[in-house]
């Protein structure tokens, strides 16, 4: 890149770490795709073969009805982690470094947090003994305690506490960069705080907010647990259903194909979000 | 907004803490039972975490997992982050997505790569795998911590070594590593922290034979909730703050997040 960075490495250090990546990374995707379109053996595992069996099966009302509710369920909880999270975003990175920092660290404490964790957590944070409904009961709002979990709303409680921290740190770097003159503009004309806000901060991060949207419903697609820790059978998603085929139905190929499907998904959504990205960076 | 402002950044902070702070006080419960406020306050299930050998083991190859893992990580991402600084290229950039790829996707994809490729070396199941594919999947964080540091490097210093007659071996270890290593030790520290938590892959690969802490609470949770399960969960809590505390006290951990202007 720059002149005085040019020698001090030799060329094939990056051999080390491409061949790595590309046998252990590119090597697994390669045997997943084939492993796809591989012959099912019931009860067993899969013998070599070139059948579209599995992928047929993505298009029956089963696997319809899983991909409906995986995106119907990721899109509410990404739409509503965005609404949270972007005047998060903007108070916080207005805050002076220390309390910025502190933020941060909780933020990541959260985002780093096992599934498992999440899941038990928020299913003793909603249950009858231990949860909200003793805290309801004891304020007089209902009669008996009552537990809140399993059901749409615990799982949905479930996958915002997943993403918003998430939301939060996509949305840091571009609301960071906000020049806060901005919105101080818009007041010193006389908008108000809020309509500085509406009118001015949340228009000019459009392009920011479209990619947070895309990315953290990428990520909560993703969620595996908390649809069967917090929710009903019916609240399965993709992810759950291609690890419930690998481990417990035994079909991998099935599986493979589903994991493909989703990959497909996933990797079209984030080339959108990048490309957002790097519209913003243009202009 | 003024008011209301850090209103809402507390109120979403309580939310937060809420299911943490009711699993701490579960994990103070004397009696097997999950309650809150809890009873009869004991410590005597945050003994048993470090006795009981079936949560011992757990324990165990959670840490020594995470620990190696880790570590092979930052081997691969500093080289990989030292070469697309000094050579660039599409080369680079395609290397770069490769490493930063396993992050972007929902898990399960790569963990089922995982499965297949390790069914097929015959290796399913072993210790060695569960390291190699978290190794593989947390490459992402020491890859972005060491690229972020490498972009704080003056030109101006390199050249000046260069000048001064330094070999290029030199400079890379007498001026770029000790420049880095501060972002070495927060890429390795993120990608602890997080192969402590990795459920799905660690499940995936070696679920029945290997079992790390997170596959643990999730099999015992068929049986019924104990303290126990509070007590590890505020260790990783305590874990995260301890680690993500660190980087925040002696690093900068807006910068590192991507902030570009701050108020001090």
């Amino acid at each position: 890149m720059s002149a005085g960075t040019e020698k001090v490495t030799p060329a094939w250090l990056g051999a080390i770490p491409g061949v790595w990546l590309a046998v252990l990374f590119l090597i697994p995707f390669a045997i997943m795709l084939s492993v796809s379109v591989a012959h099912r053996v019931p009860g067993g595992f899969f013998e070599p073969g070139f059948e579209f069996t599995s992928y047929a099966r993505l298009f029956t009302p089963f696997f319809g009805r899983i991909l409906v509710t995986s995106i119907l369920i990721a899109a509410g909880a990404a739409l509503i982690c965005v609404v949270l999270a972007f005047p998060f975003t903007v108070l916080l990175s207005g805050m002076r470094r220390r309390a910025q920092t502190l933020v941060l660290v909780i933020l990541l404490a959260v985002l780093s947090l096992s599934e498992v964790i999440i899941g038990f957590s928020l299913s003793t944070l909603l249950s009858r003994t231990a949860g909200v409904g003793n805290l309801f009961a004891a304020l007089g709002i209902i009669e008996t305690s009552q537990a809140y979990t399993p059901g749409l709303f615990a799982l949905m409680a479930g996958l915002c506490y997943l993403g918003f921290p998430y939301a939060v740190l996509v949305l840091y770097p571009p609301v960071s960069r906000l020049d806060p003159e901005l919105g101080e503009a818009a007041r010193s004309m006389g908008a108000s705080p809020l309509r500085a806000f509406l009118t001015v901060t949340v228009p000019v991060l459009r392009a920011p907010i479209l990619g947070a949207l895309i990315l953290v419903f990428v990520f909560t697609l993703g969620a595996y647990l908390l649809p069967q820790l917090l929710g009903r059978p019916r609240h399965w998603t993709l992810s759950v259903h291609i690890t419930d085929q690998a481990i417990f139905q035994s079909n991998l190929p099935f599986a493979a194909a589903m994991a493909i499907m989703l990959l497909l998904v996933a990797l079209a959504m984030v080339g959108l979000a990048l490309l957002l990205g790097r519209q913003r960076e243009a202009g | 907004m003024k008011p209301l402002g850090p209103l809402y950044v507390t109120l979403i902070l309580i939310l937060l803490a809420a299911p943490l702070v009711v699993v701490t006080g579960v994990s103070l419960n004397s009696a097997q039972s999950l309650r809150f406020p809890p009873q009869d306050l004991s410590l005597r299930w945050y003994g048993a975490l470090f006795q009981q050998a079936d949560w011992m083991g757990p324990l165990r190859n959670s840490v020594v997992i995470a620990a190696l893992a880790s570590a092979l990580a930052v081997a691969v991402a500093l080289p990989l982050a030292l070469h697309v600084w000094v050579r660039g290229g599409w080369l680079s950039r395609a290397l770069y997505t490769l490493g930063v790829a396993p992050f972007m996707l929902p898990p399960v994809i790569t963990a089922l790569g995982f499965l297949v490729f390790w069914v097929s070396l015959g290796m399913y199941g072993q210790f060695t795998a569960t390291v190699v594919s978290h190794a593989v999947f947390l490459v992402t964080l020491p890859l972005v911590t060491i690229s972020l540091g490498l972009q704080t490097i003056d030109p101006a210093l390199i050249e000046a070594a260069r000048v001064m007659g330094a070999t290029r071996g030199k400079v890379l270890r007498t001026v770029v590593l000790p420049l880095v290593l501060p972002y070495m030790i927060s890429g390795y520290a993120f990608a602890f922290v997080l192969s402590l938590n990795e459920y799905i892959i660690a499940y995936m690969v070696a679920g029945f034979t290997v079992e790390t802490l997170p596959i643990k609470i999730f099999n015992s949770l068929r049986y019924g909730y104990t303290p126990i399960m509070g007590v590890v969960s505020v260790l990783f809590v305590v874990i995260a703050i301890l680690v993500f505390g660190l980087i925040g006290r002696f690093g900068n951990l807006p910068r590192l997040l991507g902030a570009e202007r701050l108020r001090e």
